[in-house]
């Protein structure tokens, strides 16, 4: 009997260690990169006309702001039905960098005063010191456009995947 | 019975997700008749025109249907967040104006970009057919 305990004590403690270290790493919890997440409206709606952005770039505040103004959405109307609104919100909520323990989305949440509520993932401070390297005439290349197309330099964006190792700056 | 549900749901279901531009152009027409008395019909040449019309936004810039559909509708346009736009007419896709909840969403979003305002089924007949008359 007590043999058994031990066993069973064993075993849970490898599947823990286990499943943390697929994770990605102690303490942080989730790993460096964003998890997938999926939502058919939020996938439908949010890149029709710009890169799907992973919830896990901006804090819940910052989304609600972002949603409850979406008639007037970074100069054009993106206005959804309210029930497709509401559904995208809790969606991005649920999912959003105050929510997640990934550590990028931690770090961008980090950066934000508690004070400020950013819709542009460009001005956050975490943004800003990943990209100082990089001169405002790059981010105005015909390939890339602006600083909020991240899916020009980082091919894994759209999955929430901004390693290092996946970053390709286009001439 | 139970099939004449099944056909009842096939028909609502129809009606809700797929129509045709020309069931488009129908529905059009009886609101514009109803927004103006004097309605006497579609036409593709105001389409045309509506379609490359420039004005000045608020905002300082010039803007058309073109400025991101291209003034071809038979090409990709592009949205100013550099997303590629399938074409607008049906000869090269057929997809659009099928679905009229789709297409009263981005009138409903693109007239007041463009025009700062929303469209009139006028103008909204008129853009369909001369989209649908593009060969």
């Amino acid at each position: 009997m007590k043999n058994w305990m031990q066993f069973l004590v064993l075993i849970t403690s490898i599947t823990a260690a286990g499943s943390l270290l697929a994770s990605g790493g102690m303490g942080e919890g989730g790993g460096s990169q964003m998890p997938p997440v999926s939502n058919v409206k939020w996938k439908a709606e949010c890149s029709s006309c710009h890169m799907l952005y992973h919830p896990g770039l901006l804090p819940e505040k910052s989304w609600n702001k972002l949603m409850t103004g979406l008639d007037h959405h970074f100069g054009e109307n993106a206005s959804l039905d309210t029930v497709t609104r509401d559904e995208i919100t809790k969606f991005l909520a649920l999912n959003s960098a105050d929510k997640q323990d990934n550590r990028r989305s931690s770090r961008i949440n980090q950066s934000i005063p508690a004070n400020a509520t950013p819709v542009r993932i460009s001005e956050t401070r975490y943004f800003l010191s990943k990209h100082d390297e990089l001169p405002a005439s790059t981010f105005k290349r015909k390939s890339i456009g602006s600083a909020s197309n991240c899916i020009a330099c980082h091919k894994g964006a759209e999955n929430g995947n901004f390693s290092e190792s996946q970053i390709r700056v286009p001439r | 019975m139970r099939s004449s549900f099944v056909i009842l749901g096939l028909l609502y279901s129809i009606n809700v997700f797929a129509a045709t531009p020309q069931a488009l152009l129908k529905e059009y027409e009886v609101q514009a008749k109803q927004e103006n008395s004097a309605f006497s019909g579609f036409s593709s040449d105001r389409g045309a025109s509506f379609f490359r019309m420039e004005r000045m936004h608020s905002d300082g810039k010039k803007v058309s249907c073109s400025t991101c559909h291209t003034a071809d509708p038979r090409n990709q346009g592009k949205t100013r967040a550099n997303k590629l736009i399938e074409p607008m007419a049906p000869i090269v896709n057929p997809q659009r104006f099928t679905d009229a909840a789709k297409v009263e969403k981005w009138f409903g979003r693109n007239c007041k970009d463009v025009l700062e305002r929303a469209c009139t089924a006028q103008e909204k007949g008129d853009y369909i057919q001369y989209l649908v008359n593009v060969k």
